[in-house]
């Protein structure tokens, strides 16, 4: 499996919403912290460790 | 200071070569009588290889020091006939806690298996270790251990290396045939002999407080990240014998030491770790800073490395001492045999191979760990605490997993050696060559007994079958059959299902107790092949 740059959510303007949304109200700190648990809850649930490093360099990462 | 301990003071004795001026050519010198020379002392008596040990104290490692010792090192002493008395004074524990903040985070079982001779992890005072060693070197004849012996100096020859030894009457001239250096992580033979102690360096200092307190705390290992006492940092909790209670602080890379080793500094930081109340007492107390580095290479010609000198750690996962003492495990048996020219000196070549790839998987682990709970940048820092946080969500168990405050010290199984012949027969389980071998309760003439200790010293043949012989050779090098059955029972079957054994199923195991081979049957010419390889005939 490679990392999927199709669009794969259904009504992507409703996802981006709800991904805005969910941190309203937080501060820069609440956010960043949020963002991290988020990085691992989904890096864990797609467990492909290929599929993880293609994200990782995708989103300008250095490996 | 030192209420529970008394240092022993080892004699100093002028040596009879210094007092002759004659120079005398040893087999085998040992520099440094920490754990890893004394250790090393120990095997070589065991090979029956007379050596001298020189240390420039005399006496044991001032201060606990390294603190945990586990399953694969205790067994090396045992068969080294000190492991017993360890384990007899030491404090086993197999339950971590690790805290975030004021909440309990996650805990860790070691979960150790059962049916082994060994526990999983021990803690003892350095001292203690040390003194053993010395009271078993006492009734050794093959070791002359001289304390107040200062190395100052190595010249490399062809075919051995010329000494220059200061003791309390001046300075003298010896020659060894082997030298061992067991000289600690600032190692000045290493040095000498010119070589490269390179890896990275931590900013963090750490202090170390040995308290001695009457705590009905259980015996755990507590790990805090970023407790209320202790803000931002990290701190360690070890009960030791004694009711001595061994505590670590991360300072931070600003800290003086200085300052923060007085009692007066150290005292308040305990009181609020523990409570207003609890009355405790300072035993001793220091403060370091870290590195993970290794040597370029475990021998530079008739220069050997072990232990600290050619590796250090950071002390999360308790791996400095474990792993020297495997070191020792893997050299000593190698050098029996090349200086009674039973195998070429290459064998000599496969201990840096085996033992630098078991260090650098000791240098990934504990540099993993340090990074966790050091870390370096405050996006590191982030995730870091997020998988703290998300590790207390009892569904999370992925975070748990994510969360290193030190992983244990295990064996690393020398799975790429070149001293091992690949299986072509199918085996399950985990006893593949290059691997430490698996204990088991065993009888022996009707008695209870343990498998770890039926072998060792010497190569075995552990046949699950009746052997057509009683041993297989190579050269002067034989494998002694051990037939299971007939030599040892294994009632319970647990030898069998460790090895995955079947009637006729042969393993050839080396005098360091890992497997070198197995086959399905006993075929002597598949053996006596490779005997010679796990000879590097
Ligand atoms: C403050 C501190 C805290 C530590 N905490 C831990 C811990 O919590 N857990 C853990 O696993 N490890 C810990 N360690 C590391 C652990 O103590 C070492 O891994 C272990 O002692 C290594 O043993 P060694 O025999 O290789 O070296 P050492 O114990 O350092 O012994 C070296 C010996 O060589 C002698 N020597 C040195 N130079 C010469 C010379 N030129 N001539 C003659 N003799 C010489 C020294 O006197 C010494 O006796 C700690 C170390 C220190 C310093």
């Amino acid at each position: 499996m490679s990392l999927n740059l199709n669009s794969n959510i259904a009504d992507p303007d409703a996802f981006y919403k709800e991904l805005i949304d969910s941190q309203r109200g937080m501060d820069d700190a609440q956010a960043a912290m949020m963002n991290c648990k988020l990085v691992l809850l989904l890096a864990n649930h797609i467990g492909d460790r290929e599929v993880i490093r293609e994200a990782l360099k995708r989103a300008g990462g250095a490996v | 200071m030192f209420k529970t301990y008394s240092y022993p003071k080892f004699p100093y004795i002028q040596s009879e070569e210094q007092k002759s001026s004659q120079v005398r050519r040893h087999k085998l010198v040992i520099v440094g009588a920490g754990p890893i020379g004394l250790t090393a002392a120990l095997d070589a008596a065991a090979h029956n290889i007379p050596c001298v040990v020189l240390d420039d104290n005399d006496t044991v490692s001032v201060g606990s020091r390294a603190v945990c010792y586990a399953k694969r090192p205790l067994e090396v002493w045992d068969r080294l006939n000190v492991g017993e008395r360890m384990v007899a004074k030491g404090v086993g524990w197999k339950l971590g806690k690790v805290f975030f903040k004021d909440r309990l985070s996650y805990q860790f079982d070691l979960l150790p298996e059962d049916d082994n001779k060994m526990p999983a992890m021990i803690n003892l005072q350095q001292y203690y270790l040390e003194e053993y060693m010395v009271d078993e070197i006492g009734r050794l004849p093959q070791v002359d251990l001289r304390w107040k012996h200062k190395l100052m100096a190595i010249e490399q020859r062809n075919d051995h290396a010329v000494l220059t030894v200061e003791t309390p009457d001046g300075v003298f001239t010896m020659e060894a045939d082997w030298v061992l250096a067991c000289d600690g992580a600032n190692s000045d033979v290493r040095s000498m002999v010119g070589a490269q102690f390179t890896g990275q360096f931590f900013q963090d200092r750490f202090l170390i407080a040995d308290v001695i307190m009457k705590a009905e705390y259980p015996t755990e290992r507590w790990f805090w990240f970023d407790p209320p006492f202790h803000p931002n940092q990290s701190v360690l909790l070890h009960r030791q014998p004694d009711d001595v209670w061994r505590i670590d602080f991360q300072l931070g890379w600003d800290a003086d030491a200085n300052e923060e080793k007085k009692p007066e500094k150290i005292i308040p930081r305990v009181k609020a770790m523990l409570g207003d109340d609890r009355e405790f007492e300072l035993e001793w107390a220091s403060v370091y800073q870290f590195a993970c580095r290794r040597i370029d290479d475990f021998r530079y010609g008739r220069v050997l490395f072990a232990g600290d000198s050619a590796h250090q750690v950071s002390p999360f996962g308790a791996r400095g001492a474990n792993t020297g003492v495997q070191d020792i495990d893997n050299l000593i048996w190698k050098l029996k045999l090349v200086i009674e020219g039973d195998a070429p000196i290459t064998l000599i070549d496969s201990y840096n191979e085996e033992r630098a790839f078991a260090a650098d998987d000791n240098l990934l682990n504990s540099t993993r760990a340090t990074d966790f709970i050091t870390p370096k940048s405050a996006s590191s820092r982030l995730y870091r605490d997020a998988t703290l946080q998300l590790a207390e969500d009892p569904d999370a168990e992925f975070a748990r997993k994510l969360v290193n405050s030190g992983r244990l010290s295990m064996p690393t199984p020398y799975v790429h050696s070149s001293l091992n012949t690949q299986d072509e027969d199918v085996f399950g389980g985990g006893m593949h060559p290059g691997t430490n071998c698996a204990d088991a309760p065993v009888k022996v003439q009707g008695k209870d007994a343990w498998f770890l200790n039926q072998i060792g010293g010497q190569f075995t043949l552990l046949s699950f079958g009746t052997a057509p012989v009683e041993s297989v050779a190579h050269g002067r090098v034989s494998a002694k059959v051990l037939q299971v059955g007939r030599d040892i029972a294994d009632e319970k079957g647990i030898l069998a299902a460790r090895y995955d054994a079947a009637p006729g199923t042969t393993y050839l195991i080396r005098p360091d107790q890992h497997v070198a081979a197995r086959w399905r049957g006993f075929d002597e010419t598949k053996i006596a092949r490779a005997l010679a390889r796990a000879v590097a005939a």
